[in-house]
């Protein structure tokens, strides 16, 4: 027998640029790797749109799966568009919609073009920082539901979520907003004051005309108000909340050291006619309003909210007196016959009505591998069906399933409130209280003297005490090391995770998705080595079969030939079997091949035994056992190293939902006194976290699918890894992406050195604060001296803070 | 000195100009999406006509220049 088997070449497709692996579809001088890609080719080709090609060259989207356009039926109900729909009337409507698949400049400009497509669109508007796109359009002419297929169609699916945290809250953008608008009227006046100081500055002798001068302080006067009243606002209703409170936190020494200012400001101009403090106080809030927008780096195409109705499906196709019908699951009622089909996940547990289900638990148990499911067996929420189309009947709504129950759990209702336990907060505490009391001191010192020299001494205390630096150090530090953290695709949904991260003393990991590599399977073939014949016919074979290990002992055989397949049948949760080339082929369990098996088992018993634990599929070749193929998770690059490293500092232990077939490859990695624990369910995670935090642990705790989701809310740290940031990943404080996984020691330890640098500031910055007593207490302290030292005192601290985490970062090996 | 005065007045009138400039820039969401625009900007205006007919239309222009 000899056959021509080549190895595949490569054709790249034409608008997706993925190879073209299953077969090529041509159009005239064009390859495309399937119909979907050639479908969409062919709607911007005759709606003269091909430009999109030329701006980023294969910069198409390729069409996952055939989408059906009755999954949007649920589109017309008219209570789903009342939220979708931000604004309409009785002719024109306006929508957005969050497109995942945005991602290059011609992706911009198609989208922008959508009216060419439909005439009923009347402009459309891509932010692609958020990957969103504002759609109005001619509600006479087009429905919802017409946009939504549309842009389906063109590849750009997008993605609908009725859960309010997906949708852009206005809340963020106007506190930006208002915080841009505060900066600029700060820098605004700011930069005027000092124009009108710098007669003082320089002593000029601008003594001989008074008038002027007075006009200059009177100038400086009016335009400190607006930075007094409006610019710092929010550092007085902070205070004044921390107050009823009764709590100090760092804005109420600010707050007083700014009223200070102004108060003295009035008076040496308006009854001495001297210089105030004008520059200061807007320098002072300039500063801080930068440092508050330095910290607040957020990643607006990243959500850290996100619950299981995000990962759940909108709506499911209903069967009802034989019709199928597009329901919202929120409204399925127990008894409901759906229809689920491939790659769809289920919306609520149900039980098996006809069809055979595969279906894959990773993301819900933490199971590795698809399970087969059988008529009348129950199937969980949030498994995802692999195959032909299934019919299930309802036995619990969404919200009382297996899975959601475990939102039910307090750890949901509870808000992490690190504002008040911040760094900063905790030091100024004390400081507050030693400020108040020295400027009390010196005020009753002088108060015998003369009354004006005893106010003279409170104000100037206060004013050179207002913890400018103090106040800057942390914002900047954190918000710096955000930044750091996001370059290296380590995301925090904000400042504060830092200073928890560096807290931690345990760590928790989840097994599958989160050590190991869920894309990435390793397939060994264990028995007498097949030759590229037997190979190519195994490959036919499991051609014709769409069970998931079928498909991915199809994928690992590098071999583009294959032959047809006579007499092929598949038996349920058995196997499957065929006739190639006169040769009987026989895949699947061992009971299965058992039955018709003359010999080759004996000497593979040995092998079975040692790798009882794993999944197996079994090849026999004309009723002669060949082998079998053993499935295994591969670990994270690095996975060893990590875990040696950090077993140095930290507690580690391991929770999986699956089965202990890998217990013995994980010991290897983690040592002895690591606890180990299997086929844990999601609440039993979350209840582990719960007894670690009792014994005085600060967890973290580092997971990737739902069932963590109680575990990562619970701890204190939740890091969730995921292969691709912009999926779903269940809430948390930090994503980490799954390719930097092997960074984590580093990240923790640049964490504890962001706060070894906040806290070295701090000294530096009371320094600074005794130097200024200091000069106060000899009377030589006057507006302009403190023009000089504070923005002296708080550059040199803004850029020590920077400099010395970018150093730590560089040391670290971080970018 | 009067000259001063007025010439302080003249330019904090103009700063104000522009710090309101700026007010309504941030007002009307300038600021909140700073990337798409600047790839918007090189992104070549096409016209309603057909590709092909402008093609045509320059080289036909380029010829009568020649």
């Amino acid at each position: 027998m000899s056959y021509n088997l080549k190895k595949k070449t490569e054709i790249c497709c034409y608008h997706c640029g993925e190879s073209c692996s299953e077969g090529v579809f041509s159009l005239g001088d064009k390859n495309f790797c399937c119909a979907g890609c050639k479908a969409v080719f062919e709607i911007l080709y005759s709606k003269d749109l091909c430009n999109y090609y030329n701006i980023d060259e294969k910069a198409g989207i390729k069409l996952k799966d055939s989408v059906s356009v009755r999954k949007f039926d649920y589109l017309d109900d008219e209570n789903i568009k009342k939220k979708l729909i931000e604004f309409t009337d009785k002719k024109l409507s306006s929508v957005s919609f969050k497109i995942p698949g945005i991602h290059c400049s011609s992706c911009i400009w198609l989208l922008e073009k959508l009216y060419k497509l439909n005439e009923g669109i009347l402009s459309s508007k891509v932010n692609f920082l958020k990957k969103n796109i504002s759609i109005v359009f001619d509600n006479t002419k087009v429905s919802l539901k017409d946009i939504v297929i549309i842009l389906t169609s063109i590849g750009y699916e997008p993605l609908i979520n009725l859960d309010e945290s997906e949708q852009d809250t206005g809340i963020k953008s106007s506190f930006n907003k208002s915080l841009i608008t505060k900066i600029g009227i700060a820098g605004f006046c700011m930069g005027n004051i000092m124009l009108f100081s710098f007669p003082e500055y320089f002593g000029l002798n601008i003594k001989s005309d008074n008038s002027l001068r007075q006009i200059f302080n009177y100038l400086n006067l009016i335009l400190s108000l607006p930075v007094l009243f409006y610019c710092s606002s929010d550092y007085f209703k902070s205070a004044f909340n921390g107050l009823k409170n009764k709590f100090l936190n760092i804005d109420f020494p600010i707050s007083l050291g700014l009223a200070a200012m102004f108060v003295r400001s009035l008076y040496e101009i308006l009854i001495f006619g001297n210089a105030g403090f004008s520059d200061s106080l807007a320098g002072l809030v300039f500063l801080l309003l930068l440092g508050k927008l330095f910290q607040n780096k957020t990643y607006e195409t990243l959500n850290f909210e996100r619950d299981y109705r995000s990962y759940l499906p909108i709506s499911v196709s209903v069967k009802k007196s034989g019709n199928l019908k597009s329901v919202p699951v929120i409204n399925l009622k127990t008894g409901d016959r759906i229809v689920i089909r491939n790659n769809e996940i289920i919306p609520a547990d149900s039980i098996l009505f006809s069809g055979t289900g595969n279906i894959d638990y990773s993301f819900v148990t933490g199971e590795s591998f698809p399970e087969q499911k059988v008529l009348g067996e129950i199937i969980y929420a949030g498994g995802r069906h692999f195959g032909g189309a299934i019919e299930l009947e309802i036995v619990r709504t969404v919200s009382q399933s297996y899975l959601t129950q475990l939102w039910n759990d307090k750890a949901f209702e509870k808000k992490k409130q690190t504002d008040f336990n911040n760094i900063t907060n905790q030091v100024s505490r004390y400081f507050t209280v030693v400020i108040l009391l020295i400027a009390i001191a010196s005020a009753v010192y002088w108060l015998p003297v003369d009354i004006n020299l005893a106010l003279n001494a409170f104000t100037t205390v206060l004013i050179i005490a207002c913890p400018c630096a103090l106040a800057l150090t942390a914002p900047f530090a954190l918000g710096n090391a955000v930044r750091i953290f996001g370059r290296n695709k380590f995301y925090l949904k904000n400042s504060g995770v830092v200073e928890e991260l560096s807290a931690a003393d345990a760590i928790v990991f989840d097994k599958t998705g989160t050590i190991t590599n869920s894309r990435d399977v390793s397939i060994k073939f264990t028995g007498s080595a097949l030759k590229l014949c037997e190979q190519a016919m195994v490959k036919s074979l499991v051609k014709n079969s769409t069970h998931p290990l079928s498909r991915l002992i199809y994928e690992s055989i590098d071999i583009s030939d294959t032959f047809n397949v006579k007499d092929f049948s598949e038996t349920v949760s058995e196997g499957i079997s065929g006739t190639v080339e006169g040769n009987i082929i026989k895949l699947g369990s061992l009971s299965f091949l058992l039955e018709s098996l003359d010999y080759g088992y004996e000497n593979l018993k040995n092998e079975i035994t040692k790798s009882a634990f794993t999944t197996n599929v079994f090849l026999s070749i004309d009723n002669q056992i060949k082998g079998f193929f053993s499935f295994n998770n591969k670990y994270r690059d690095g996975l060893s190293k990590v875990v040696s490293e950090l077993n140095e500092n930290y507690e580690l232990s391991l929770i999986s939902g699956d089965n202990n077939s890998e217990k013995s490859n994980l010991k290897k990695i983690f040592t002895e006194d690591n606890n180990l624990l299997f086929n844990q369910t999601p609440q039993d995670k979350l209840n582990y976290i719960k007894a670690l935090q009792a014994n005085g642990s600060n967890v973290i705790m580092i997971g990737d699918g739902l069932n963590d989701a109680g575990a990562l809310k619970q701890s204190n740290t939740g890091i969730s890894v995921s292969e691709d940031i912009t999926n779903f990943s269940p809430a948390s404080d930090a994503l980490i992406d799954a390719s930097v996984f092997y960074k984590l020691n580093s990240f923790l330890k640049f964490s504890k050195h962001t706060i070894a640098i906040i806290k070295i500031c701090f000294v530096i910055s009371f320094i600074y604060n005794v130097i200024g007593l200091y000069l106060a207490s000899q009377g030589t302290f006057s507006p302009l001296i403190a023009a000089v030292l504070m923005p002296i005192n708080s550059i040199s601290i803004i850029l020590i803070v920077i400099g010395a985490t970018n150093f730590s970062a560089k040391k670290l090996k971080l970018k | 000195m009067n000259v001063l005065i007025l010439l302080i007045g003249v330019s904090l009138f103009v700063a104000v100009c522009f710090l309101i400039g700026f007010i309504w820039s941030v007002k009307t969401g300038q600021y909140e999406d700073k990337y798409t625009p600047s790839v918007r900007i090189l992104l070549d205006d096409e016209f309603d006509n057909n590709i092909n007919n402008t093609k045509n239309n320059n080289e036909v222009n380029n010829h009568e220049k020649v």
